[in-house]
């Protein structure tokens, strides 16, 4: 299986967005060669715009150019884009309707060496809480680049999630991806599992494993958080009657709670959630990382086996 | 350079007197809000919105337009008397001021008021969408200019000096800060609180033109906005000394009348003194 890091995806589908459309300006802070913004910036420099360690102002800057009809995306690391700059987020992007799109990147975990400083695992919640704003959390490079050109499509603010490592390609040049709209990859009548991000890869390798025990596991993508796909999440809730969620992100706030929270009210089924369990991160390799918090296929196969037995 | 004659400077102190009176009247409406700054700060948005600026009231969203940002949005009720002055919106529309379901909400939002460029009130925001805007005009080789409008304890905030910094770094001579230099803040001078002294040193600092005026005095205003017309690579910084609650006798220098609207009595004692 080819792999690609979403990141990489994202700094060349910007590249084609901005040969495509002179509205596109791209900002970063300090970190183009990192986010990958570095190729735009090198194919228009006319239209780049490096603020500098300066996250605050880099999305106050993305407001002013969206105001004078500019597409905006700004990019840095997560834990920036959305911790240090979040009120700017909130009221000069999110409050005013700008059309700026935050492209973070080295989201998670698999950041990895540089350990729980750098390691975002409250970004989803905390774009997801705030009015106005898609969230989108790409789970390959393919999905990553149908993903930018739909949020280009799509005015308004818009918060895509991505990653540092190399990570599966699942898709198929020119699958569909519309924003809202779950895919489901793997049909399956015991258990659904819903994921984003890079865990949907590992979703797919466990639903395998669990079809050699007889375990049918339907898989979702749920690319989109925000708009959710209520739709296909009742759908799986009431054809298989377990759900398991499985996002690279604290288990508070995120995907899991957002799916928990759409169930709840309207489809009550036992649903379990994978992901950072309330602790921040340390150094270590991606996958290491990704082993010792619980986040890999086995203990995907592990959770379905326990979560049936609650059905 | 504009001709600035005796008679254009005693037409904009008439209009920055009715601004007052709006304010006045939309804050004893209201019952709430920021009546100090809002008057201080009166002469210089009337100098912009009456002789500087190229606006066009029935087409607000006029791609070349000059463009204002109330940095220190908490000046609200300032930017909205300015703005139903100049046409953008009947001056009745200023006595919805906080009442639910009004576009004149506390602080400036930009998706509910045509005129209002900027949704500000978070300090600190607002010069940042201005240095956005400027990048905007530089990049798309238009003409326009940026205003915008900071509290002196507003550079308190980080965020102000990296928009600084940016503003110097991409030559924004198409920018325009006023510091309203009134020497007040919430809980005190500003001196006492987190002073942001010396703010002409600090602004020259960062690689901005940096002109000093009395903010109360028109034709300093006029004349200072014609200085920052010719000053080319960089962004000019007009350090305005004001009076907070200039032209209500009871509200100036009063520090205590930062946040609070003017009730009663005070509505009328305020007017009569706008009126002389």
């Amino acid at each position: 299986m080819d792999k690609q890091a979403t990141r990489d995806a994202y700094g060349k589908a910007l590249v084609e967005l901005g040969k495509q459309h002179q509205d596109v300006v791209v900002l970063d802070a300090d970190l183009s060669k990192s986010t990958k913004t570095a190729d735009f910036a090198r194919e228009f420099p006319e239209r780049f715009i490096n603020a500098g360690i300066a996250e605050q102002n880099m999305i106050g800057m993305a407001s002013g150019l969206a105001s004078a009809g500019k597409t905006v995306f700004a990019s840095t690391f997560a834990i920036f884009a959305t911790g240090r700059a979040f009120e700017a987020v909130r009221n000069s992007v999110a409050y005013s309707k700008m059309n700026v799109k935050i492209c973070a990147t080295h989201a998670g975990l698999t950041v990895g060496e540089d350990g729980g400083s750098h390691q975002s695992v409250e970004d989803i919640a905390l774009m997801r809480s705030v009015p106005n704003m898609t969230v989108v959390v790409p789970a390959d490079g393919v999905s990553t680049g149908r993903a930018l050109f739909a949020l280009y499509e799509s005015k308004g603010p818009a918060y895509l999630r991505l990653g540092r490592p190399a990570v599966p390609v699942i898709y198929a040049e020119g699958s569909p991806f519309e924003i809202g709209r779950a895919n489901v990859l793997r049909q399956g009548k015991d258990v659904a599992i819903i994921a984003c991000g890079i865990m949907v890869a590992k979703a797919l390798e466990a639903a395998e494993q669990l079809a050699e025990e007889n375990i049918q596991a339907a898989v979702v993508d749920m690319h989109t958080i925000k708009p959710l796909d209520e739709t296909v999440i009742l759908q799986m809730a009431t054809e298989t009657g377990a759900i398991l969620t499985v996002e690279e992100h604290s288990i508070i706030g995120g995907l899991g709670s957002a799916v928990c929270e759409t169930v709840c009210a309207h489809h009550p089924v036992p649903v379990m959630r994978m992901g950072v369990n309330d602790v921040f991160g340390q150094s270590g390799e991606p996958d290491q990382l990704l082993d010792y918090y619980g986040l890999n296929v086995e203990k995907i196969v592990q959770n379905v086996r326990d979560l049936l037995r609650k059905k | 350079m504009k001709q600035i004659d005796q008679q254009q400077v005693q037409r904009l102190q008439e209009k920055a007197r009715e601004v007052r009176r709006h304010i006045i009247a939309m804050l004893g409406q209201a019952g709430s809000g920021h009546t100090g700054g809002s008057l201080g700060a009166a002469d210089i948005v009337t100098a912009l919105y009456f002789w500087e600026m190229n606006i066009d009231p029935n087409q607000p969203d006029w791609a070349d337009r000059d463009r204002f940002v109330l940095s220190k949005g908490h000046a609200a009720p300032l930017l909205y008397a300015a703005l139903a002055e100049r046409g953008f919106f009947p001056v009745e529309q200023l006595q919805t001021l906080r009442k639910l379901g009004s576009p004149l909400q506390g602080h400036p939002d930009r998706s509910k008021l045509a005129g209002v460029e900027a949704s500000t009130g978070s300090l600190g925001q607002g010069i940042s969408w201005a240095v956005g805007m400027a990048l905007a005009g530089k990049m798309d080789r238009k003409d326009y200019r940026v205003y915008t409008l900071l509290g002196d304890g507003e550079l308190e905030e980080g965020m102000v000096w990296e928009a600084a910094m940016a503003a110097a770094h991409y030559r924004l001579d198409n920018l325009v800060a006023f510091i309203d230099f009134n020497g007040l803040q919430i809980d005190g001078p500003v001196k006492q609180v987190l002073s942001p002294l010396p703010i002409p040193g600090k602004f020259a600092a960062f690689g901005w033109e940096v002109l000093q005026i009395d903010g109360n005095d028109i034709r300093q205003i006029m004349e200072a906005l014609d200085c920052a017309r010719v000053v080319k690579g960089k962004p000019t910084a007009i350090v305005a000394r004001t009076i907070k609650g200039k032209g209500c006798s009871f509200i100036e220098n009063k520090v205590e009348w930062h946040g609070v609207a003017p009730k009663g009595d005070e509505i009328a004692r305020a007017l009569a003194e706008l009126d002389m």
